[in-house]
C-alpha cells in the first residue's frame, strides 16, 4: 500500500529546499528529449518518410543516374507488374535487379545493427558494447574464410560463404555462452570479457587459415568480412534477411521494459520480478541469430551498432521502448547513405563500408563523449 | 503481511554467509537488522527479494514460500531498495520511479493515470519531485537513494526490505525517510549501520554476527553495553534518549577493543 505519512511528506516537500522547489522544472526540452508518445510517433513517421525518400534517391544514384521520379516510376512498375518501354529495359534492370536489393539490404542491416546495439548495451550493462562484442563477427569471419579456402558447402553455390559465416557466428555465440555461464548464471561482465577474448582467438584462427591458404582469394575475403560490403546483395538472400531482422526487431521492441529493468542491474531486476539470467539467455539467442544473419550477408560493419544507440538515446531518452522504436529507422537511413557513398565516391571502385562508418562514427562518438549533460553510463 | 525467515542458510563457494537465521517481521512492524560488516545482513535480505536462493531454510511471505512464487508475483508482494542501485544509462528520475510499476505491467504497457499519480506522490513524499526530469546519473548519492526508495514504494508491495537506505542521506533526510517507513504501515525489514537510528526507528532489532543471529528483541533489550562489546568490539555507554527515553549509544574514539 502507498505510504500515508502526510506529515512527513509535507515537512519534506515544504521547508527543506524552497529555492529548488520554486524553480521551474528543467523542461524536457532542455535535455532535448521527446517525452510524449505523440512526439515519438511523429518522429517515427518523419523518419520513415525520410527513409523512403533516401531509399528511392539512393536507388537512382550510381554510375547511371536516374532521377527520383523516374526511379519511383520504375519501382512502381516492378511492384505492380506494370510495363516499361523496351528502350528502358537496361535502366529497369539496373534499378530493380542490382540497386534495389542492395539498398534494401543496407536499410535492413542498418536497422538491425542499431537495434541489436541497443539491446546488447542494455543486457551487458556496458555503454561501449556493440553487436560484435560477443564474438559473433569474428566467428563469422572464420566461417566465411574457411568456406572460401576449403571450397566447403559447395552444394550451396553462391550462398556457401554466407551460410559458412552464419554457422561460424552461431558456433562463436555458443562458445561464448558456454565459457561465460557458470551455475546457470550469465554475468554481464563475464559475458563481455569472454566475448572479447574469444574474438581475439577467432581472429588468430582466421589469420592462421589465411597464412596456410593456397590462394589469395582468402585475403580479399578477410577485408570483406572485417570491413563490410553490400556488393553481393541479391534478391535471393533478401527474404531470409528481412524476415529474420524484422521479426528480431519486433521481438526486441516487446522486450523494451525488460531491457530497462536489466540495465538497472541484476539485484534491482530480481527485486522487480525479472529473472536477469533467464532474460539474458533469451536475448543472447535472439541477438546472435539476427547478428549472425546480418554478418553473413554484409560482413561486420563497425560503429553503427555502437554509435546509433547513443545518438538516439540522447534525443528520446533511455527508455528502451522509445529507443527501439527510433533507432532502427535512424540506422537504416544512415546505412543507406553510407552505402551510397561507398559505391559512388571512388567509382568504379568500392570503399569498404567500415571505412566510412568509422570516418563518420568516430567523430560523432568523440563529440558525444565530450558533450556535457550526456553521461553514457559513468560520471 | 508477515515476513518470516526460517532457519535460513546461505553457502557460497564453500563459505557460510548466513547460518540458520530465523527472524520474524510481524505485519506492519519495522524490524532492523544490524551487525558488523560481512555479518550476512545483505545476504539475508537478498534471499527475501529473490536475488539469491537460500541453500536451506525458507523465506515465508504470509503463508507462501517465496521461492515457490513466480518472480513477478513475489515482486508484487516484496519491494526492495538495494545497495547496488547503480543505473548505467541516463534515465530520468521519473522514468526510474515508474519502473517500480514493472511487476504490475505486461510488456511495454503504459502506466495508467492512477499509476502516474502514485509515482508523483512518491516523488513528492521523498522530496524529489523537483528532480523528476533530471537524469539520475547527475544526482548526488543521497538524491539517488531517495529515487530508489520512491521506486520501491510505487511497487505497492506489502513488504519492504531496505539495505542501508540512509547511508548517503543527510541527517534531515535520514529522519524523514525513517519516519516515512514508520508511518507507512508496511512490513519493513531494514539493514542499518547507525545503531542510534536503528534504536529510534525499529520496533525490534536482530543482531547478526558471522552469519548467526546473536540477539533479537526490542532496541532496549538488545542494545546493551555487553552486546555491543561482544559483537562490534566497541565499548559503548548506553544512555536513555532525553526526549524519547529509547536507548542511545555513546562512543569515544579510543573505545575499540
Amino acid at each position: 500500500m502507498p505510504p500515508s505519512s502526510t506529515s512527513v511528506s509535507s515537512a519534506a516537500g515544504g521547508a527543506a529546499e524552497p529555492a529548488e522547489a520554486s524553480t521551474p522544472r528543467p523542461a524536457a526540452a532542455v535535455r532535448g528529449r521527446l517525452a510524449s508518445r505523440k512526439a515519438l510517433l511523429l518522429t517515427c513517421l518523419v523518419m520513415a518518410a525520410v527513409l523512403l525518400v533516401s531509399v528511392v534517391v539512393a536507388i537512382g544514384l550510381g554510375p547511371t543516374v536516374v532521377t527520383p521520379g523516374e526511379t519511383a516510376r520504375h519501382l512502381w512498375a516492378a511492384l505492380t507488374g506494370g510495363r516499361v518501354g523496351a528502350d528502358e529495359a537496361t535502366t529497369y534492370q539496373i534499378i530493380w535487379q542490382i540497386r534495389t536489393p542492395r539498398v534494401l539490404l543496407a536499410a535492413l542491416v542498418g536497422a538491425g545493427l542499431s537495434a541489436i546495439g541497443v539491446a546488447i548495451q542494455a543486457m551487458v550493462r556496458n555503454a561501449l558494447a556493440d553487436p560484435f562484442v560477443l564474438g559473433v563477427s569474428s566467428g563469422a569471419s572464420v566461417g566465411a574464410v574457411w568456406v572460401t579456402v576449403t571450397g566447403g558447402l559447395a552444394a550451396l553455390g553462391i550462398y556457401a560463404v554466407s551460410v559458412g559465416a552464419f554457422i561460424g557466428a552461431l558456433v562463436a555465440s555458443l562458445l561464448v555462452y558456454a565459457a561465460s555461464s557458470s551455475r546457470g548464471a550469465l554475468s554481464p561482465l563475464r559475458l563481455v570479457l569472454t566475448g572479447v577474448a574469444m574474438s581475439l582467438g577467432f581472429q588468430a584462427v582466421m589469420s592462421l587459415i589465411i597464412y596456410f591458404a593456397p590462394d589469395s582469394e582468402a585475403t580479399s575475403m578477410v577485408l570483406y568480412w572485417t570491413m563490410g560490403s553490400f556488393g553481393a546483395a541479391t534478391w535471393g538472400a533478401l527474404p531470409v534477411v528481412s524476415v529474420v531482422v524484422i521479426a528480431g526487431l519486433a521481438v526486441l521492441y516487446r522486450y523494451g521494459r525488460v531491457l530497462d529493468v536489466l540495465s538497472l542491474g541484476d539485484e534491482t531486476a530480481a527485486s522487480l520480478g525479472f529473472d536477469p539470467d533467464r532474460h539474458r539467455k533469451v536475448l543472447l539467442v535472439l541477438v546472435s541469430l539476427v547478428t549472425g544473419v546480418m554478418v553473413a550477408v554484409s560482413g561486420a560493419i563497425a560503429f553503427v551498432g555502437l554509435v546509433m544507440p547513443h545518438v538516439v538515446r540522447m534525443v528520446v531518452g533511455a527508455t528502451h521502448a522509445r529507443v527501439l522504436a527510433v533507432a532502427p529507422l535512424v540506422g537504416a537511413i544512415f546505412m543507406v547513405w553510407v552505402d551510397l557513398a561507398a559505391r559512388t565516391l571512388v567509382a568504379p571502385r568500392e570503399l569498404p563500408l567500415g571505412i566510412i562508418t568509422a570516418l563518420v562514427g568516430v567523430p560523432i562518438f568523440i563529440a558525444l563523449l565530450r558533450r556535457r549533460g550526456y553521461t553514457f553510463g559513468g560520471r | 503481511m508477515d515476513l518470516k525467515l526460517d532457519e535460513l542458510s546461505v553457502v557460497t563457494d564453500g563459505k557460510s554467509l548466513v547460518r540458520g537465521l530465523s527472524l520474524d517481521v510481524p505485519d506492519g512492524q519495522v524490524v532492523g537488522l544490524v551487525g558488523p560488516n560481512g555479518s550476512g545482513k545483505s545476504t539475508a535480505l537478498r534471499c527475501v527479494y529473490r536475488a539469491l536462493r537460500p541453500s536451506s531454510g525458507t523465506v515465508w511471505v504470509g503463508e507462501q514460500d517465496v521461492t515457490r512464487l513466480p518472480m513477478r508475483h513475489s515482486a508484487q508482494t516484496v519491494a526492495a531498495m538495494t545497495q547496488d542501485g547503480g543505473v548505467e544509462f541516463d534515465f530520468t528520475v521519473e522514468e526510474v520511479v515508474a519502473l517500480g510499476r514493472a511487476p504490475h505491467l505486461r510488456g511495454n504497457q503504459a502506466l495508467s493515470g492512477r499509476e502516474r499519480g502514485l509515482c508523483e506522490r512518491a516523488m513528492e513524499q521523498l522530496d524529489i519531485g523537483h528532480l523528476a526530469h533530471r537524469g539520475v546519473l547527475t544526482l548526488s548519492g543521497g538524491e539517488r537513494q531517495r529515487v530508489l526508495l520512491a521506486r520501491a514504494l510505487v511497487q505497492e508491495a506489502k513488504i519492504l526490505v531496505l539495505d542501508e537506505p540512509t547511508n548517503h542521506l543527510d541527517v534531515r533526510h535520514q529522519i524523514d525517510l525513517l519516519s516515512l517507513l514508520r508511518g507507512s504501515g508496511l512490513t519493513v525489514l531494514v539493514v542499518l549501520h547507525d545503531l542510534n537510528l536503528a534504536a529510534a526507528a525499529c520496533d525490534r532489532l536482530g543482531v547478526l554476527s558471522q552469519g548467526r543471529l546473536v540477539a533479537s528483541g526490542t532496541p532496549a533489550e538488545v542494545l546493551t553495553t555487553q552486546l555491543i562489546l561482544d559483537t562490534f568490539g566497541v565499548r559503548a555507554s548506553v544512555v536513555p534518549h532525553p526526549l524519547t527515553g529509547g536507548p542511545q549509544l555513546l562512543y569515544a574514539l579510543n573505545s575499540t577493543r
